[in-house]
């Protein structure tokens, strides 16, 4: 690999997980580790086990075997409830706010098990300066990208110590994203490690330090996005070149 | 005159099926359950009731003291074991299993009760009642029940709308997955709201038993009938629709045996499905836009 030295002990730890859906195998022995200062970004096209392996380090998926670590400690049999107070947060696909509770309510429910730490409802207001104002409407009356937003508060306030973002991009317009996107550096300044999945590989390569990419549920490539040309990942992606990295077994 | 009686009556009457179609409601809103057994545990909260007098002579009206208790406990129980893992058979389980449950009830409490009706023994209570104008009786028991009806309706509205564990039970009707992403345990608050409904139908049974007499049976024939047509006619999954339902129901029924005693039940079965032809939503549901 050609990434710059990445040293320490890793923050979180995916171990070979394999996954199932029924019978359809999601994730083939997929490992990753994820680094307290990284902003890790994995892609890959449709299908390709990328909301599996969030789901699967959130505690919502089971994998068939493998496990996950969080801080070296393994979580791989803790319910997803559980490994919120461990420090895992996810902003799930879809969003998924509560529709019939307030803005304020998500939030509070967001708090209701939540760690110790900086995050407020208070403070996400700070950050998303509309919020306020439209503190008591229900849910589901904001815009996707609004309702983004307040995903992204709900597992905040819970001070995660890593923030998993699924498809954040997800039918929102790109100037909506771009701004989502731009709180990153936000994010990081007060130590949430940020593991995200993203469909648009510009925009991972744009913020992430560390690119992972999946192909029908197979690792494909890996690296600092410094380090890797277009080419690679686009083959990577679509599955047009040879696997390289550690699927690598070509000569 | 005769008719503002009926009408009064009927209101009255209301409350008490308002406090048995709450925990139908809250059950259904909150964890997709149909609970078939709902009458039944009614009738058994009367039986037990029953024993708890015998058992150590309290009065009869004070019975719900250590009634409800147990009952919210054994809701709490009944939920985390045999309707969670139904529930994680799917929803068509749940009704399966409380259909099971009800059969269950019902035979037990002939076997060890016999088929004799009992009621809850209020000495004088059942029948004194204070006069409003020269035509209008309104019986203590009856304004009791009905108090204590909207008290717990409206406390539950409020427990549900403004309190943190109220919050949590609406989050994760909502969406249990993303309730568990933020920390809930989804089978735990089943449990409180299973709890909380089985409350409910302890009371209102106990109302029930001190009202009218009852047995083995009846919970099945009436009391679940009548609590479903309550929870319709208001629309699922509002409270206030329920104690709308409920009352609905009772001056409805109280008109038709104005009319002629045997047409009681059948106004009130007339009405809930002129409810489910014209507002399937019930008279306070509006389609869910989320």
């Amino acid at each position: 690999m050609t990434s710059p030295v990445r040293t320490g002990e890793p923050l979180l730890e995916v171990r070979e997980v394999t996954a199932h859906h029924g019978q359809l195998r999601a994730l083939d022995n997929v490992s990753l580790k994820v680094m307290p200062s990284d902003v890790y970004a994995i892609i890959g096209a449709n299908g390709a086990g990328k909301s599996t392996l969030m789901r699967t380090i959130a505690g919502l998926h089971r994998p068939t075997t493998g496990s996950v670590l969080l801080d070296g400690v393994e979580v791989t049999g803790q319910r997803a409830e559980r490994r919120l107070a461990a420090g895992i947060a996810m902003v799930p696909e879809g969003r998924r706010l509560f529709p019939t509770l307030s803005v304020e309510e998500n939030l509070e429910v967001g708090t209701a098990y939540a760690r110790k730490g900086p995050w407020t409802v208070d403070r996400v207001y700070d950050l998303f300066g509309w919020m306020r104002g439209r503190r008591r409407q229900k849910a589901a009356q904001l815009s996707g990208g609004e309702q983004q937003a307040v995903a992204i508060g709900r597992a905040l306030v819970a001070n995660p110590r890593v923030l998993l973002l699924d498809e954040l991009s997800l039918g929102l317009a790109p100037v909506v994203v771009r701004r989502i996107y731009a709180l990153l550096p936000e994010l990081l300044a007060v130590g949430v490690t940020v593991l995200l999945v993203e469909q648009d590989v510009s925009q991972a390569l744009h913020v992430a330090t560390q690119i992972h990419c999946l192909l029908e549920g197979r690792t494909t490539l890996e690296g600092s996005p410094e380090g890797l040309t277009p080419e690679r990942i686009e083959g990577a992606y679509f599955g047009l070149a040879r696997p390289s990295g550690p699927a690598d077994q070509a000569s | 005159m005769t008719w503002v009686n009926t009408i009064i009556q009927g209101l009255l009457l209301g409350g008490l099926y308002a406090l048995f179609a709450c925990g139908l409601s809250l059950m259904f809103g909150v964890m997709k359950v149909i609970n078939l057994a709902h009458g039944d545990l009614a009738v058994v909260a009367a039986y037990v009731a029953l024993g708890v007098i015998a058992l150590i002579s309290i009065p009869a009206i004070w019975s719900f003291v250590l009634v409800v208790p147990i009952f919210a406990v054994a809701g709490y129980v009944l939920q985390r074991t045999l309707i969670q893992s139904s529930l994680d058979r799917g929803t068509l389980t749940t009704l399966l299993v409380t259909f099971g449950l009800s059969v269950v009830i019902e035979n037990a409490l002939l076997q060890f009760f016999s088929a004799d009706s009992h009621s809850l023994s209020i000495g004088s209570l059942v029948t004194d009642s204070f006069n409003l104008g020269p035509h209008i009786q309104i019986a203590y028991l009856s304004m009791g029940i009905f108090v204590v009806a909207v008290v717990v309706l409206l406390g539950l509205q409020y427990f549900l709308s403004s309190s943190k564990h109220g919050r949590l039970i609406r989050a994760v009707a909502d969406d249990r997955e993303a309730a568990q992403l933020s920390g809930a345990d989804y089978r735990h608050v089943f449990g409180i709201a299973a709890a909380i409904a089985f409350a409910t139908v302890a009371l209102a049974g106990i109302a029930f038993g001190m009202y009218s007499q009852f047995d083995p049976t009846i919970g099945t024939d009436q009391l679940l009938l009548f609590a479903f047509e309550a929870v319709v006619i208001g629309g699922l999954g509002s409270l206030w629709g329920t104690l709308a339902g409920g009352m609905i129901l009772g001056v409805v029924q109280q008109i038709g045996a104005q009319i002629n005693p045997q047409n009681q039940i059948l106004a009130g079965q007339l009405v809930f499905l002129a409810v489910l032809v014209f507002l399937p939503q019930g008279i306070t549901g509006q389609r869910r836009t989320a």
